[in-house]
């Protein structure tokens, strides 16, 4: 791994986080990167540190991963499992917000400012990891907020799945940062399942850097969340590289999600593999905005970025804009988006057989969303996922009897 | 069991029945044959309750029961089955998924106990052996990727397990080579009973010689303008729909 690591020390990069953030200030609908998510919201309110209080919702663990950490409003609550996987200083030192870009993301700035507690996760060169590692954030009250930082650090050839859960009660607001790096040959698979109070705001910022031929697969879940952005940055800096961004967002009410991602493609023979749908119901709206750049010395790049929604009702809204900057011309790269509705002659045919309208169209949702959710590897979390998306959109989503709920 | 009264139905403010009576009696199998654009296919739809097709007058009863006031579903719970003319794929929906949803929701709505996992694969296994569905195709999305004439197949697999007590075919013959014909007409003999009554809607004669209904009527212009026997449709077969259009102008 190329990873120069010089004097970097700690309180020196909180502290300029934290004086660039006061340069940059919260975004605003001005900025071209923000301009479909208003979080003048989160300016004005007087946020807070809190001390962890709520209990752990037993139904949002994973008693079956590998390892488990727990944080409640930011704070380390619990810790199992994870011999040779929590590291030491100093590799938090020399990873900690190297690649994640505080010079130009607020966000990310305001985080790295005011970031106490994270998961620190390093796999040795060569090591695979069985399982799973979940990672369990609960925000609890209104008017806290919590800055996670996370780094997996993915030696040489070795393999590992980490699982984000974010989950609470109340107006609170998440910011968090995760920051992978694969290694030579690396696989990672992470998964972000995003089922925050539908009074919350999440700002998630994931920062993947890939050396060469590592594979990365993302696989982004908003299920939840009153605001919710989630930044995906991808380096492929190393030959050969492979990147899959898997996402899904089910929205309902006057939840508001803008998934914001980026694919730089540095060195040539990579492959990026880019898939968001989006299904929103009532008032909720959902946001796209995804570019691909391929570089001058970046040859034989293969890219495909789509995005597909699905609107449930007259009053939902969702923008799509896929976007290439291709500045070479040896590549291979297609990108599209589409806007429809329920199939209505789906929805007579099943109907037709006996199907109730309403679980028709919880079938249909269901097969929509189910692209994304089947090619989840990690059996819990996929369940998990269904079931999450049923207690969600009730009115859509049909029983499954037989199924482990 | 079905009993349709002066029926005036069409589609976006078009009306294609122009007063359509006909009764089938329980056990009967009737085909209804005519020309295109006579309305064959709006009498499927309106009688399955497709949305978009609205009926301003007239009357169906099912079973004594005001059919046109049924939703969609509870029609198909009552026991009224379309195989439609065009079935329609729908990707990541799991065929045996699908169907035991429906044949439950049908049975529970009939009073009968619900099929478990393991007596619906049977049931479903049987069925296909009759007509010839590959057991692979049960694990697909329906319809997906399925040929024309597997989707017709389909159509009668399905129809023989949700064992509809009338089932209306929608030109279900309609591009299907004579072996597929056959199989078709197997699975329709194969519910046949004093019990099922069978509505064959179709432009020609051919099934007809494998699917020998009780009664023929020819559809034209929105009605009912003739009926006979088995005989009518082999008439029809040889003359044509010309001497029947003729027959009706010269009668207004």
């Amino acid at each position: 791994m190329s990873v120069a690591a010089p004097e970097h020390d700690l309180a020196t990069v909180r502290e300029q986080a934290a004086q660039r953030f006061m340069q940059l200030g919260w975004p605003t609908t001005q900025w071209e990167e923000w301009r479909y998510t208003n979080v003048s919201s989160l300016a004005k309110t007087p946020w807070r540190r809190a001390e962890p209080s709520a209990s752990v919702p037993e139904k949002s663990r994973h008693p079956e991963a590998a390892a488990e950490l727990v944080f409640v409003n930011g704070n380390l609550v619990e810790s199992r499992g994870g011999q040779g996987i929590v590291a030491s200083r100093p590799e938090l030192d020399r990873h900690f917000a190297r690649y994640a870009d505080y010079q130009r993301h607020p966000f990310t700035a305001l985080n790295t400012a005011n970031s106490t507690d994270g998961a620190l996760i390093v796999i040795p060169d060569g090591a695979v990891v069985e399982g799973f590692i979940h990672i369990l954030f609960v925000g609890d009250g209104d008017g806290v907020w919590s800055h996670p930082h996370n780094v997996i650090v993915a030696g040489r050839n070795s393999q590992v799945t980490v699982v984000e859960t974010y989950v609470g009660t109340g107006a609170y607001f998440t910011n968090t940062v995760t920051e992978i790096v694969a290694g030579d040959g690396a696989v990672v698979d992470h998964y972000k399942i995003e089922c925050e109070s539908l009074a919350a705001s999440h700002i998630a910022t994931l920062q993947i850097h890939q050396e060469r031929s590592s594979s990365v697969t993302s696989r982004q879940i908003s299920l939840g969340g009153g605001l919710v952005r989630n930044e995906v940055n991808v380096a492929l800096a190393g030959e050969g590289a492979s990147v899959t961004l898997d996402g899904l967002f089910a929205l309902t009410g006057t939840q508001h999600v803008d998934n914001h991602t980026v694919i730089d493609h540095v060195k040539p023979h990579c492959t990026s593999l880019e898939l968001y749908k989006g299904v929103l119901d009532g008032k909720s709206r959902g946001i796209f905005d995804g570019r691909i750049v391929v570089r001058e010395g970046a040859q034989k790049t293969s890219s495909r970025q789509t995005n597909h929604n699905l609107l449930l009702s007259e009053t939902a809204i969702v923008d799509s804009k896929p976007t290439l900057e291709i500045l070479n011309d040896d590549v291979k790269c297609n990108h599209g988006s589409t806007i429809g509705q329920l199939n209505e002659e789906a929805l007579f045919y099943l109907r037709a057989r006996g199907i109730e309208e309403a679980e028709a169209r919880s079938l249909l949702v269901l097969a929509f969303a189910g692209e994304i959710i089947d090619r989840m590897k990690v059996d819990a979390v996929r369940t998990h996922v269904r079931r999450v998306m049923f207690e969600a959109m009730p009115q859509h989503l049909p029983k499954r009897p037989g199924e482990t709920r | 069991m079905l009993d349709i009264k002066n029926l005036h139905a069409g589609i976006e403010g078009k009306e294609i029945l122009h007063g359509l009576t006909l009764h089938v009696g329980t056990g009967e199998v009737h085909a209804i044959m005519g020309p295109n654009g006579s309305g064959k296919s709006t009498l499927a739809n309106v009688l399955a309750g497709r949305p978009k097709y609205e009926v301003s007058s007239g009357s169906v009863t099912f079973e004594g029961k005001d059919l046109l006031a049924m939703k969609t579903e509870e029609r198909a719970r009552e026991g009224v089955f379309l195989a439609m003319q065009y079935p329609v794929e729908i990707p990541g929906v799991n065929n045996v998924y699908f169907l035991k949803a429906a044949v439950n929701a049908v049975r529970k709505h009939q009073g009968l106990e619900e099929y478990d996992a393991m007596e619906f694969l049977q049931i479903a296994r049987d069925k296909m052996k009759l007509v010839d569905l590959d057991e692979a195709f049960i694990n697909r999305g329906v319809n997906e990727g399925f040929s024309g004439g597997e989707k017709k197949r389909n159509e009668i697999f399905q129809m023989a397990v949700l064992d509809p007590k009338l089932a209306i075919l929608d030109e279900t013959d309609s591009g299907l080579d004579i072996d597929a014909l056959k199989i078709v007409a197997n699975g329709v003999n194969t519910l046949r009973s004093e019990k099922h009554s069978v509505l064959v809607i179709t432009h020609y004669q051919r099934l007809l010689s494998y699917l020998v209904p009780d009664f023929v009527h020819v559809l034209a212009e929105g009605r009912i303008v003739k009926s006979g026997g088995k005989e009518l449709a082999e008439e029809l077969e040889q003359r044509g729909y010309e001497w029947i259009e003729q027959e009706v102008a010269t009668a207004r």
